[in-house]
């Protein structure tokens, strides 16, 4: 114990503080990067998955089979096939393309299933009753459908880009310099791992805490009728 | 250039990764239901009556499920010889996943409590139910159906994770996979193989638990 | 020549044949209503005319024209040309009372905005909503959210107006200020195609009365006649049930 306290003073120089942000800045660029980039790719996803007529069923089947098999794939075994399918390819891609690219992968599959999820929670007679305005596909989508399901999708959408800031800790392991892989490094440097992990495990609660109760905050608010909102900006 | 697949090699050394996936059920299975009492007793605490309590069981939760599973086994792996507790390696692990249960079962199963209407409570009191049978033919039948799809849903997710356990070494399907494609360079195909047989576990775990819940439980099940 | 001819029209839903030879037709400004039990099909023929359950067979005339149903463009025409007021009013929920009212002519027909918007305000002032234009539906009434859903449907211009039970859902006390929207329409001339239980407002403001039980029409004729003098045990036996409430 003495011996962890004692190592105080030499951890907390301002070489590894420094270290320390920028692996956080790196964890948060890359949750958003991937999280935001999925989210947007998601839509489409759910588009394609819901155009009808025969034509369109290869394309659905695919939009079913690619979300319903990358929901079932460990995030880490995702992330070593973006790796080495990419490095075939391509050599010296950056590490932190491929990181993005492989969260992105993960992130639009289960974002898809919450936009389906959110699409689906708008009653039918309001999508009939755009058909009967004769709104195409796409103003019935963007006029009444993501309007309305914007409450029930946005949550769950928070919840799992908070979530998946403590599952960027899975992509040291191909070599990006995130908080864990800093951590191991201050490890292997001689720090006591009580000392580095546990700093490490606050520096991620500092992250996502803050955003999951802004998650809660976001869904109560968005659970009240629009019009007994306080200002109209989330109308 | 051009990739030529090759998966008969990584076909040839099936019964190694069935092996594997096999001890990714286990870590599952045992992270699973070692958990579940804990994360009961915590449940207990975060609805209890001591302001103490909820806020010991409330700090915990919070704490664990705001932070990565992986540093936690760190934490155990590399940190806890410094004071003199040596685990092993996959003993942390499963350390690790037990916990992540103990806090995310506390959440599922709080969510659960909070689901019995009042109303309902009241009707069974009105029709002269004692206490006891309010809590066996009202209460847990509701807690029931709401804890258990979101259970299973988290058993899938905690499969899932076990695949970190290959940081440490340990040969279970993604750290087998893993060390085929060391032994042979085919990264893709062996961690394509992997990929596929952790979608039919995971499904077939899916499949397995909406048949146990509506067999058991008349819980609809959805399985898209 | 009339205004809508409506022949052998036939519709099933998932096998069940709900719509079984329906014929008739309506002179332009005439006001139509379709009375009858709960599932005798009234409220089906109002969503085959607008293209939201698909039609077996028959045909339908709208002024000298046929619209066929079997592609997108004649359904998307039929929707141009009519307009439909649903039981539960179906404004939606995420626009304000001025928008539900111009987004159709705005973005679908692509009218001027400023001369929608004129236009809606006229409409709705008219149906005594004129302190409401940018209220959300969640915050009228019943009876005012089924004004709006009515002017909503006239900001389309439609040839003819199809009401589906247009007060079903509105509390006793709010029926009267929608029927008074309805019966300046009828004053106006607006030609009409309306599902009713209010009898006694069919009898008032109807030209023509079609009576229908299990997918056919048992009976039609003026008001007088049809509820006067019942020719059929069927109709006898329905408005009888009808005035003993």
């Amino acid at each position: 114990m003495e011996q962890i306290l004692g190592q105080l003073p030499d951890f907390l120089s301002a070489n590894n503080i420094a270290f320390l942000a920028q692996a956080m800045a790196m964890t948060l660029a890359l949750t958003f990067a991937g999280c935001g980039l999925g989210f947007i790719l998601a839509f489409i996803v759910v588009y394609i998955r819901q155009t009808p007529g025969l034509w369109a069923l290869p394309f659905r089947l695919l939009a079913i089979l690619y979300v319903e098999s990358f929901r079932r794939i460990p995030f880490l075994v995702t992330a070593f096939l973006v790796l080495f399918f990419i490095a075939a390819f391509i050599k010296n891609a950056s590490l932190f393309l491929i990181a993005v690219i492989a969260i992105c992968l993960y992130a639009t599959a289960f974002s898809a299933d919450i936009i389906r999820g959110g699409f689906e929670s708008v009653p039918r007679h309001q999508i009939e009753t755009a058909q009967a305005l004769n709104f195409s596909r796409w103003q019935t989508l963007t006029q009444v459908i993501i309007p309305q399901s914007w409450p029930v999708i946005l949550p769950p959408a928070m919840v799992f880009m908070v979530a998946f800031i403590k599952d960027t800790a899975l992509v040291g392991q191909i070599g990006v310099f995130e908080l864990a892989f800093r951590g191991r490094e201050l490890n292997n440097k001689g720090f006591s791992g009580i000392l580095v992990f546990g700093t490490i495990a606050f520096l991620y609660f500092v992250m996502s805490y803050p955003l999951t109760r802004f998650g809660q905050w976001l869904e109560k608010r968005l659970a009240t009728p629009r019009s007994q909102r306080p200002v109209g900006k989330l109308r | 250039m051009i990739y030529t697949f090759q998966f008969g090699v990584i076909f040839g050394r099936m019964p190694e990764l069935l092996q594997g996936a096999a001890l990714t059920l286990e870590l599952a299975m045992l992270g699973f239901w070692l958990g579940l009492a804990p994360a009961l007793a915590l449940a207990a605490m975060r609805s209890s009556r001591s302001a103490i309590a909820r806020r010991l069981a409330g700090a915990y939760v919070t704490f664990l499920t705001n932070t990565p599973v992986l540093i936690h086994v760190y934490f155990m792996y590399y940190g806890l010889p410094e004071i003199g507790i040596y685990l092993d390696k996959h003993l942390a692990v499963i350390i690790g996943l037990i916990t992540a249960t103990s806090a995310y079962g506390c959440e599922i199963m709080r969510a659960g409590f909070l689901s019995v209407r009042q109303t309902e409570i009241e009707a069974a009191e009105t029709l002269g139910f004692s206490r006891l049978q309010q809590i066996w033919f009202v209460i847990v039948p509701h807690i029931v159906r709401t804890v258990y799809p979101a259970l299973a849903n988290y058993f899938i997710i905690l499969t899932l994770s076990t695949s970190m356990a290959m940081i440490f070494g340990v040969n279970e399907l993604l750290g087998t996979a893993y060390n085929i494609a060391s032994d042979n360079y085919r990264h893709i195909e062996a961690f394509t193989v992997a990929a596929g047989i952790y979608i039919v576990i995971t499904f077939a775990a899916t499949l397995s638990l909406a048949f146990i819940g509506q067999w058991a439980f008349r819980v609809k099940a959805k399985i898209f | 020549m009339p205004h809508l001819v409506v022949k052998d029209l036939s519709a099933s839903y998932a096998k069940l044949r709900v719509l079984n030879g329906i014929s008739f037709s309506l002179e332009k400004g005439e006001v139509a209503a379709l009375i009858g039990p709960s599932g005798s099909g009234k409220s089906t023929i109002l969503r085959v005319l607008m293209g939201l359950t698909p039609m077996s067979g028959g045909e339908v005339t709208l002024n000298g024209t046929r619209i066929s149903y079997n592609s997108a463009a004649s359904i998307r025409n039929a929707r141009d040309r009519m307009a439909i007021v649903f039981q539960q009013y179906n404004l939606f929920q995420n626009m304000d009372v001025m928008r539900n009212v111009t987004i159709a002519p705005v973005k679908i027909k692509k009218r001027p905005r400023a001369e929608v918007e004129a236009e809606a305000t006229r409409i709705l002032t008219k149906v005594g909503l004129a302190d409401k234009l940018h209220a959300y539906p969640d915050q009228l009434s019943g009876g005012q959210q089924q004004r709006v859903a009515i002017a909503r449907a006239l900001a389309l211009r439609p040839e003819i107006l199809l009401l589906d039970e247009v007060t079903s859902a509105l509390d006793p006390e709010l029926v009267n200020e929608v029927l008074d929207a309805i019966r300046d329409l009828a004053r106006d001339g607006m030609t009409m195609l309306i599902v009713s239980h209010e009898m006694g407002f069919v009898r008032e403001i109807a030209n023509t009365v079609i009576m229908m039980d299990k997918g056919q029409v048992v009976e039609s004729g003026k008001p007088a006649d049809i509820f006067d003098n019942p020719r059929t045990d069927r109709l006898r036996d329905f408005v009888g049930k009808i005035l003993r409430h």
